[in-house]
């Protein structure tokens, strides 16, 4: 038994992955490192307006002060951020007529991925934005959208045409001096996605963001702003990845989202960015900032995870629930394998009157790779009845591996009622035995108690999401029994 | 009432500006002698290392992670005044104290503002079956092979600068030797008085073995004598033997003005058994840390604690339990109602080591907050590297369940007294776990007293302060 279990075991470690060939696309990139004239090249680049200069250079001032946050569970080694291209877009291509076209093997890239960059070939209900390395590739059914008033687009596209917009919500959720990537991220950030809803429209299709990091030696560092005036409603993807490479890049994203009363934002991530390999060589380190404020009455925010990939992992997407009654969500399911390292939870701060707050947290580590979970729920004084409910249940599968939870929890109202629960186990031998005995095999039986435990968080994610997810959970873990 | 002898130092001048840190360094430095002349060699030893690494680490601040919830450093902005030789007290401790469990009989050891107090002059005490107890001091200088292997193993020097401080500073305190195979069924009472007419900082440090296949109960109590300002920074060092087993209660009785640290370290051998039941019923300021590492199998720990806080106070719980080998068990439990403007802080930390299997873990944190004013952090943890092991925690904060208000308001029973009964059955899951009788009924009676807001801590003191 044990010895099949083994094998099973390297089997699931030895799995690759599928996402890691190199496109080879004409890249125009800048020097390696970092200083103001770095800053100063990539706006000019852009074409940005001078606020948008001085907001980069204010933040990369600020961040020079700064050091490197220790805190997290995790084992990061050095970064030379001036060994780093911060800017790196494949070169666009002019036909014949003069028109603007994608380089067709770009446009391979995107179809291998999964993401056809035509209209008519996509799923029916999906805009995307496909971002590769450091520019917006092309984004999909805007002029649908823009009939009911949504804008989306890249973010250096909203900068020249929304600056208003941009201007007002920019940084209003993850201020430039937030954290140390946060800081580095408000200095660099290359493209990223805008999208505004207007008053009470219900947004008709899934947005969806692509990241793919193509070209070598670069950081991606790009830069979401999300916001649902008064009434609406929308449902954000966000998904990822990256080829095989021996050394790590650098991957620090900003994402804010803006509610305002009665307003509700979804947000799914389904993170697949290349872990590296099964020594722990290479791969993504994803240090992102993603929060929410509920600014408005009645408004929600709901995020939804699915972390699979990367080398390291650190990230909290937050809600700030300010306006009363509203309403914040985190549902995660974090893999790790191999030598991965998450550390990932959520925050969130309660503010409003009759703030509610879920987080169900669900941890599986495979391999020698160590999960945390860190998560703060903070009750300010005027927030009455506040209500939270958070589980974090970690999954070990093998006994190499780690699972952790470090749970805050700050309560400063007495009519508020805060939970917090956590277990940590492995799956167990009557459960394999119940399946074996019903004639499934230990492998099936096992894949079926992970999406199980899962389910929960899958069951959020929207449909197009969440057969991927289950897939990638397939993949990265079936049949692994510790 | 009382005089005092005159061997006392009052702190370096207060005319520098001197952080506390240089400060207590310099006070170390200048009282050298006093210090090291009535303590043991073995327990001089230590001081050098420890005092190099109190200069390195200082007193924690709330950006350390540990003492993120608490803070030490305004502590050390009162003047205290430091001794570094018993007072000579002139009256019969008896006439001024008694213990608030009058029924209890249990071996007694005083201990008046750091030092034991002899019992007719006896430093030591040895009982018919071999049980030691008595002054640390002496006990270090008689005994030096149980102490060699155990003073100072377990305090971690290393990382906490006032662990660190009290190894410099620490000349005596309590020294408790059950031997192999003794049942002792009286409990050992170590009362700490705190009694000065000057602010006081008090640093001592006790030593607890219990020896393979022994079981003891020990049962701490701390009182505050007199109405001026106590700090007190304790590091108790505890051994349980193979197949031992201990009851460790600790009662915190102390005035508003009174801050506690202590820092409680226990070391458990295979198949051991321990219980330890903090109460908090009363202290301004109260800090504990309580490390339990399991380094036998079939080890178990259990770990309650309770915190009834009021006013301004402020009560931070912080446990770390370290599972170092398989097949072991442990458990806790921490409950507190929060009144006032009270604070409270909850840190409790399960570390299941790789390859620690089978290890089971279970850590419980509930609180109830009164009034707006009353603030609770907590923070249970789980660091695991092994992968078939059962541990889970859980934690909340919240308040009285106004359906079982309403079910019993409907039968009759007053607002008031119907809150007073679900608090009481609240904290009483706490209090259900100690084991001897006189004590639990005596601690049902106190939190009942407590809950209804009379002052039970000074019932049985003179001072009436």
């Amino acid at each position: 038994m044990d010895e099949k279990q083994d094998k099973i075991l390297s089997d699931v470690t030895g799995s690759e992955y599928k996402y890691g060939f190199v496109s080879h696309i004409e890249t125009e990139t800048i020097p390696k490192g970092l200083n103001e004239d770095i800053i100063r090249m990539i706006s000019e680049k852009k074409g940005e307006p001078e606020w948008m200069l001085e907001f980069r250079l204010k933040a990369f001032r600020h961040w020079q002060t700064m050091e490197m946050p220790h805190w997290a569970h995790l084992q990061i080694p050095e970064i030379n951020y001036q060994d780093i291209i911060y800017y790196a877009a494949p070169k666009q291509r002019v036909s014949a007529e003069g028109e603007k076209e994608i380089d067709p093997e770009l446009k391979a890239t995107f179809d291998k991925l999964g993401i056809p960059l035509e209209e008519q070939k996509l799923l029916a209900g999906v805009a995307v934005d496909a971002v590769m390395d450091s520019t917006s590739v092309k984004t999909t059914f805007r002029e649908t959208l823009a009939e009911q008033g949504i804008i989306f687009c890249s973010m250096s596209e909203a900068i020249r045409e929304h600056p208003d917009l941009v201007r007002k919500y920019l940084a209003s959720v993850v201020p430039v001096t937030d954290n140390y990537f946060a800081a580095l991220n408000s200095a660099v950030f290359s493209d990223g996605s805008f999208c505004y809803i207007p008053k009470g429209v219900r947004c008709p299709m899934e947005l969806s963001t692509y990241f793919r990091i193509n070209a070598a030696n670069t950081g991606q560092f790009e830069r979401t702003l999300i916001v649902a005036d008064d009434d609406s409603y929308v449902s954000y993807l966000e998904g990822c990845t990256a080829p095989m490479r021996d050394e790590n890049q650098l991957h620090a994203a900003v994402v804010e989202i803006v509610a305002l009363e009665n307003a509700e934002v979804k947000y799914s991530t389904v993170q697949n960015w290349y872990p590296g390999d099964k020594d722990g060589k290479g791969g993504i380190y994803n240090f992102v900032t993603k929060r929410g404020i509920c600014r408005g009455k009645n408004s929600k925010i709901s995020w939804t995870q699915v972390e699979t990939g990367s080398a390291i992992t650190w990230k909290y997407p937050s809600c700030i629930l300010l306006g009363d009654n509203s309403y914040g969500e985190f549902y995660s399911v974090a893999v790790t394998n191999n030598h991965q390292q998450a550390d990932t939870g959520s925050k969130m701060i309660h503010i409003g009157k009759n703030t509610r707050s879920r987080i169900v947290s669900k941890g599986i580590s495979a391999g020698q790779s160590n999960n945390s979970y860190r998560g703060l729920v903070k009750v300010l004084k005027g927030a009455e009845n506040a209500r939270n409910f958070s589980q974090c249940d970690s999954l070990l599968l093998g006994d190499k591996c780690g699972a952790h939870t470090f749970p805050y929890l700050e309560v400063d109202n007495p009519s508020a009622i805060v939970e917090h629960e956590a277990t940590t186990s492995k799956i167990g031998e009557d459960q394999i035995f119940y399946c074996n005995q019903r004639g499934l095999s230990t492998e099936d039986a096992v894949g079926l108690i992970i999406n199980g435990y899962a389910k929960e968080v899958l069951n959020k994610l929207p449909m197009e999401f969440a057969v991927e997810a289950q897939k990638l959970l397939q993949i990265s873990l079936e049949g692994s029994v510790g | 009432m009382f005089s005092i002898g005159v061997n006392y130092l009052s702190m370096a001048d207060k005319t520098s500006t001197l952080s506390v840190r240089d400060e207590f360094v310099n006070l170390y430095l200048n009282n050298l002698d006093l210090i090291t002349e009535e303590s043991s060699e073995l327990m001089n030893h230590y001081r050098e290392e420890a005092i190099q690494y109190f200069r390195l680490l200082g007193i924690p601040s709330v950006k350390n992670e540990k003492y993120k919830y608490s803070k030490i450093e305004p502590l050390f902005g009162y003047d205290y005044e430091k001794y570094f030789a018993p007072k000579k007290i002139l009256f019969n401790i008896d006439d001024i104290f008694r213990c608030d469990i009058p029924e209890l009989d249990t071996h007694l050891a005083l201990v008046l503002n750091g030092f034991y107090l002899p019992n007719r002059a006896n430093k030591i005490t040895e009982l018919p079956n071999g049980i030691i107890m008595g002054s640390l001091a002496e006990a270090s200088r008689l005994y030096p092979n149980m102490f060699k292997g155990r003073y100072n193993t377990l305090a971690e020097n290393t990382t906490d600068g006032l662990v660190a401080m009290n190894t410099a500073f620490a000349q005596d305190g309590v020294f408790i030797y059950v031997p192999r195979n003794v049942v002792e069924a009286k409990p050992i009472q170590i009362i700490n008085l705190l009694m000065s007419d000057e602010n006081q900082l008090v640093q001592y440090r006790n030593l607890i073995v219990v020896e393979d296949g022994a079981q003891a109960k020990v049962l701490v109590c701390d009182h505050t004598l007199s109405p001026k300002r106590f700090l007190s920074n304790v590091v108790t060092e505890i051994f349980v033997g193979r197949n031992a087993s201990l009851e460790f209660v600790k009662m915190q009785n102390e005035h508003n003005d009174s801050a506690q640290i202590t820092h409680t370290y226990v070391n458990q051998q295979r198949d051991s058994h321990l219980v330890t039941n903090t109460l908090t019923l009363h202290g301004g300021f109260i800090r504990n840390n309580l490390f339990v590492t399991l380094s036998g199998e079939g080890a178990d720990a259990q770990l309650y604690g309770l915190y009834l806080t009021d006013r301004t106070q402020h009560t931070d719980n912080f446990t770390y339990i370290d599972h170092a080998v398989p097949n072991c068990t442990s458990n806790e439990l921490y409950k507190g109602i929060l009144d006032d403007q009270a604070t409270g802080a909850f840190n409790g930390k399960i570390l299941v080591r790789r390859d620690a299997q089978k290890t089971q873990a279970y850590q419980s944190n509930n609180s109830l907050l009164l009034t707006a004013d009353a603030r609770m952090n907590t923070k249970p943890q789980l660091e695991i590297y092994a992968d078939d092991v059962k541990c889970s925690h859980g934690a909340t904060v919240g308040q009285l369940n106004n359906e079982a208000l309403f079910y019993m308001r409907a039968r009759g029973i007053g607002e008031r007294e119907a809150k007073l009964l679900l608090m009481f059955g609240f904290v009483h899951e706490v209090i259900k776990k100690i084991s001897i009788d006189t004590l639990r009924e005596r601690i049902d009676d106190m939190v009942n007293r407590r809950l209804h807001g009379e002052l039970s801590r000074c019932h049985n003191c003179l001072m009436h302060c």
